[in-house]
């Protein structure tokens, strides 16, 4: 099923019927014989992938890969020419995963680490509880718009949100609810009831606005359009108003 | 504000005995003993008193007594001191009562009520002194069957199997909760006794690499700690989704807890709060269960068990089928009575269920539905002495964890106290001149010593049974009676009778 | 012994049957009739959902030259349950035809019971006071509280639900449904926690011609069933998603409320967003909250609720089930995961993931017209008329 091309530097593989566990399985073993570069075609819902591997792979997928898409991931860069799923980077350590298209729930959740673009929007609890590290720090760009809950018990990280769908301004409630750590950009404005009660906003400093213009030109690197236009845009920077937002509700 | 709280206790000293020596002063992490240097004179105030006896049991001269503070309330039964202390408290603060250790209430202790069998005549007792006696336990998953092919050979392929020498493994306490010291010691004392230690869910400490092969590593809903090397090193991943004294409820470690090194193995910066959110946020239903089990199968390439850890609690039978069938290899049940380093005292005293009916119950399911053999059955909540195990194994249990104990084998007085991070006795706190206390050399032999001599309490009883291997015992409820109990307890917990 | 359902449904008598799933629907909303082959396929895609011990399909528009006769499908144990039954329909309905449903053998479908279907004519045997569809639901408890090894598990017009104890391909297959054409199918893929699986007990559940598909765990059950125990439901099969089949009956048929309130019943805003609506908006929200609050459906849900010409998927108003949506041309689809829709339709006109509460509602009074994107626009549309 795998067929590879000349000169070995890439290898395709027809995914149609493969069950997830024998497809990782493959991955492993060609990341192992150092094959950089892997294209999956007819990807109809294989969960995991990315999962587990311990070598670098570029991983180009065509289709609808699975729930928990680069679950504990540490390192591939995976490209999806499609919609994912839910769970997708679900607690990453490391690596880039870029969607063109959408994105199901929970995505980001709890990850520590690595990259991730998405195109269009993303579903409920999106960056959910991402951590910072020493020099890690999870970056989620969302071209589109988040549903509620979106940056949820954040705990670093940079989340972007750009509301480029061309169909409503950002619609979530509960941004942010629980948040201790990180930052979120937004493009335009927000209600104050849609935000959590421990997020405050403020206007972007020059040191935002560098971090902002990294990830933006990235953003349109992978899905074109102009980084420098998209930055006279206004935004919002969202950030946790204290470090310890549940330190004073117990009794001893 | 002015408290309205009484002492809970009083300390008293013997200025005979009394050599002014301090130690009670340098002892005390609550602050009650000072030394007047101008009278020459030591002074002890009793406010805020936990009762934890560490200046007690470290005096020289024996000069010093704790005793319970006899403020008598009118008799009411239903305003007892604790509830209207209780009530004090929140009036003075605003906020959620917590508490430390588990559940101190009066329900039902099913232990006590069940007794175990002894060979008489017509089958005769093993002396395990001088004859084998088997205690090895597997842990994971087994088949349906075992086949074997036409030329005699194997043709079962095993899922990955945990071996323990001792059907007792150390509860999840992660650092952050418990000091390194205490880690240490359990993790030292698990690889002596051939047994596991449990990280809970602050992440790993490279200083415990080394005992990774008796290192259980948990998954929990805040994910600490969680990265690669984690998984390779463990031993067996263990989900965890609740604990006993707190189900349902996530977890606040707070920001002073988290030091440089907390921060380090949680993988997190120092100071901030560390949140385990209520839920797993991957995990809404049981088929997502099995979505992170598997997810967790295929980044450790199928090589360990996963286990996955629920507080006992209504409908557990039901779930603990449901998670047998969602692919863990190892199921554990944390009961009623199951300890924290912090919770919600209310949610402490009032939610779960016993973890003797719930051990029960789900063993009995899991028979009925034809899949007990696909997952093992761990369980832990207020097991206290070697009678325990044996009963919790004759119910079903294939092995038990303990926490509470370990830690009393260590010098914990349960004061309950846990979640001030004072710990005097250097176990609950990551204060490091409190933590030096915990001496992993002694804590390791302490800990030790209890397992010896509850292996050997262990062999006896088995052998006074007639039985020479403790898979004669595991279910094997025709081992035990109960007492004192009701029709359905005994139904429930599916023994008869004493003298049936 | 059927007539013990609580037994066969929850033989260790828990609080309820707690099971989740994968969940999967396509309606084409202009009416044209199509087979169950990319369905047995969408749903198949799934597997890892399930457990196998439950797996079904309802199909709508699926036999048109029986269209006005109630179509009964009925399972027995054995030859005495059928003789009993048949001679209970010929006494209170007219029986227009009878046929055994086709099976074909299924390696891993294992003591299948007896599957028939019956045409029936509502007759003289009904009291005037009662409407023919009251009358079938009476005797539809009747046959399935009160006579030995027979369930009725099917009983509406023109529309069947097939339903087994297998992985739902394995049941298609049983079933042969790749030979049945129907305007609107749903499907299910089961994995129950506290049963080793009964026949009866798969989804869909149906009453009349109102089927279900049911994922995740419904908290609030306990007061949900006493709700509706008020209003004379009889909960035999102690699941959630029975509760939420008699919930859409006594609050649409019963009550005559349109579906994008029944939405608003099971999965109200919360009182905060309430507030921040325009005045008559409030009034009504709030009304209803506070009529129907034990009805609110609390916990992780997505269902698929369909009837003759709708198809509806709703989920928990803080969406913990997953739900995404499909278009393509008429086409309506909806599933737990989008994978299973683009197996079977790769190029969707658009795709997206409703918000929670928000419900998705095919129609054929309000068909889908082909043409790009404007398919999310239109679904949408019809919704937000509220």
């Amino acid at each position: 099923m795998a067929a590879r091309n000349e000169t070995d530097q890439m290898v395709k593989i027809d995914a149609t019927g493969i069950y997830y566990k024998e497809l990782n399985y493959q991955l492993r073993e060609l990341a192992d014989e150092g094959v950089p570069k892997v294209e999956l075609h007819n990807v109809y819902g294989q969960r995991y992938i990315g999962t587990g591997l311990r070598k670098p792979l570029e991983i180009e997928i065509f289709g609808t890969p699975g729930n928990d898409l680069g679950v504990f991931m540490d390192g591939p860069k995976i490209t999806v020419h499609g919609n994912a799923q839910d769970g997708s980077g679900n607690t990453m350590n490391d690596g880039e995963i870029i969607v063109h298209g959408h994105a199901g729930d929970t995505i980001c959740l709890s990850a520590r680490g690595g990259k991730v673009f998405v195109r269009d929007d993303v579903g409920y609890r999106a960056g959910i509880h991402m951590k910072e590290y020493q020099d890690k720090k999870p970056k989620l760009v969302i071209g589109g718009t988040a549903q509620d809950f979106v940056g949820e018990y954040m705990a670093g990280g940079i989340l972007v949100l750009l509301g480029l769908n061309g169909r409503k301004e950002q619609r979530a409630n509960f941004i942010g609810t629980g948040m201790h750590g990180g930052v979120i950009y937004l493009r335009g404005s927000v209600e104050s009831y849609q935000l959590g009660r421990e997020v405050g906003t403020a206007g972007l400093e020059e040191t935002d606005w560098r971090i902002l213009k990294e990830l933006l030109d990235e953003f349109t690197e992978h899905f074109g359009g102009d980084a420098g236009k998209l930055l006279k845009h206004d935004f919002i920077k969202l950030f946790p108003l204290w470090l310890r937002p549940y330190g004073k509700i117990y009794a001893y | 504000m002015k408290t309205y709280l009484p002492a809970k206790f009083i300390i008293e000293r013997d200025l005979e005995k009394c050599i002014r020596c301090e130690v009670c002063v340098n002892q005390c992490s609550f602050d009650n003993h000072s030394y007047d240097a101008e009278d020459d004179e030591m002074r002890s105030q009793s406010d805020n008193c936990a009762g934890c006896h560490r200046c007690v049991s470290f005096c020289p001269t024996g000069a010093l007594t704790v005793r319970k503070n006899p403020i008598e309330y009118r008799d009411n039964y239903n305003w007892r001191p604790e509830i209207i202390e209780d009530i004090i408290k929140q009036a003075e603060t605003g906020g959620v009562l917590l508490t430390g250790m588990g559940n101190d209430k009066g329900q039902r202790i099913y232990w006590d009520h069940l007794l175990l069998n002894a060979s008489q005549v017509t089958n005769p007792s093993i002396d395990p002194l001088r004859e084998p006696m088997e205690m090895t336990t597997f842990l994971g998953k087994k088949p349906d069957r075992v086949e074997i092919g036409p030329d005699g050979e194997l043709k079962t392929e095993m899922a990955p199997q945990v071996k323990l020498e001792v059907p007792v493994m150390f509860s999840a306490m992660s650092y952050g909760a418990v000091s390194i010291n205490v880690q240490e010691s359990l993790a030292r004392a698990a690889t002596e006794m051939g047994t596991m230690w449990n990280t809970g869910e602050g992440g790993l400490h490279p200083k415990l690499y080394q005992y990774s092969n008796h290192t259980i590593v948990q998954v929990a809903s805040g994910r600490f700690g969680v990265h690669p090397e984690y998984l390779d090193l463990a031993r067996i991943v263990e989900i965890k989704i609740g604990q006993g004294a707190k189900p349902g409820i996530g977890g606040h470690l707070p920001g002073e807890k988290v030091s440089v090194e907390v921060a380090t193995t949680r993988m997190i910066p120092p100071g901030t709060d560390a949140l385990s959110p209520a839920p797993q946020h991957d995990i809404y239903s049981i088929e997502d269960l099995a979505q992170l089990v598997y997810a967790l199968k295929e980044a450790t390439h199928y090589e360990k068990p996963i286990s996955v850890k629920i507080a006992a609690v209504h409908n557990s039978a039901a779930i603990a089928s449901g998670m047998v069938r969602a692919g863990a290899d190892i199921i554990v049940l944390d009961g009623l009575r199951g300890a924290t380093g912090a919770a919600p005292k209310i949610i402490r005293d009032n939610v779960g269920i016993p973890i003797e009916l719930a051990l029960a119950s789900v063993d009995s399911r899991l028979r009925q539905e034809g899949i007990r053999h696909r997952a093992s059955i761990v369980i832990s909540g207020g097991i206290r002495n070697s009678g325990d195990v044996v009963k919790a194994i004759a119910l079903g249990a294939d092995a038990v964890n303990i926490g509470t104990a370990a830690l009393v084998a260590l010098g914990c007085h349960l004061c309950q106290q846990c979640h001030t991070g004072k710990c005097a006795w250097g176990i609950c706190t990551s204060d490091l001149f409190l933590t030096k206390r915990v001496n992993p050399d002694i804590g390791a032999r302490r800990l030790v010593n209890l397992l010896r001599g509850w292996s050997m309490e262990i062999k006896d009883i088995l052998g006074g049974m007639g039985v020479n291997a403790l898979e004669s015992l595991r279910g094997n409820r025709l081992h035990l009676r109960g007492v004192g109990l009701n029709d359905t307890e005994l139904r429930i917990l599916g023994v008869r009778m004493a003298g049936d | 012994m059927m007539k013990e359902l609580n037994l066969m449904q929850n033989p260790y008598q828990d609080d309820k049957v707690i099971d989740a799933c994968s969940i999967f629907g396509v309606m084409d909303t202009s009416g044209k009739r199509f087979s169950g082959e990319g369905v047995i396929r969408a749903i198949a895609n799934m597997h890892d959902r399930g457990n196998g011990l439950g797996g079904g399909f309802a199909v709508y528009g699926l036999y048109p030259e029986y269209a006005d006769l109630y179509a009964f499908h009925i399972m027995y144990l054995n030859r005495q349950g059928q003789e009993k039954v048949e001679a209970f329909l010929r006494e209170k309905f007219h029986l227009v035809h009878t046929e055994e449903v086709p099976t074909r053998l299924t390696p891993n479908i294992v003591n299948p019971p007896a599957v028939r279907r019956y045409f029936l004519e509502v007759g003289d045997a009904r009291p005037e006071e009662q409407s023919a569809d009251d009358y079938v639901v009476g005797k539809v408890m009747e046959i399935n509280t009160g006579l030995e090894d027979a369930f009725v598990f099917s009983s509406g017009k023109d529309m069947a639900v097939f339903k087994g104890v297998g992985y739902p391909e394995e049941i298609a297959d049983y079933f042969c449904l790749e030979q049945y054409q129907g305007y609107l199918w749903t499907a299910h893929g089961r994995f129950p926690t506290n049963t080793r699986g009964w026949w009866g007990g798969a989804h869909p559940f149906s009453l009349l011609d109102w089927t279900v598909v049911h994922n995740g765990e419904i908290s609030s059950y306990g007061i949900n069933r006493r709700c509706l125990e008020q209003y004379g439901y009889q909960c035999t099969m102690q699941t959630d998603t029975e509760v939420v089949a008699y919930a859409v009956d006594l609050l649409i048929r019963k009550h005559g409320l349109p579906v994008e309130i029944l939405a608003k019943v099971l999965a109200p805003p919360l009182w905060s967003e309430i507030e921040r609506r325009p005045p008559g908006e409030q009034k009504l929200l709030r009304t209803l909250r506070q009529v129907y609050g034990s009805l609110l459906l609390n916990g992780p849900f997505t269902v698929i609720i369909a009837h003759h010409g709708e198809m509806i998927g709703l989920t928990d108003r803080i969406r913990l089930r997953p739900l995404t949506v499909g278009v393509k041309d008429a086409r309506l689809y909806l599933s737990s995961e989008e994978s299973a829709i683009r197996l079977i339709c790769p190029d969707l006109d658009d795709a997206w993931i409703p918000a929670g509460g928000e419900p998705i509602i095919g129609s054929l009074k309000n068909p889908l017209q082909p043409g790009a994107a404007a398919g999310r626009e239109k679904v949408l549309t019809a919704v937000r008329k509220i």
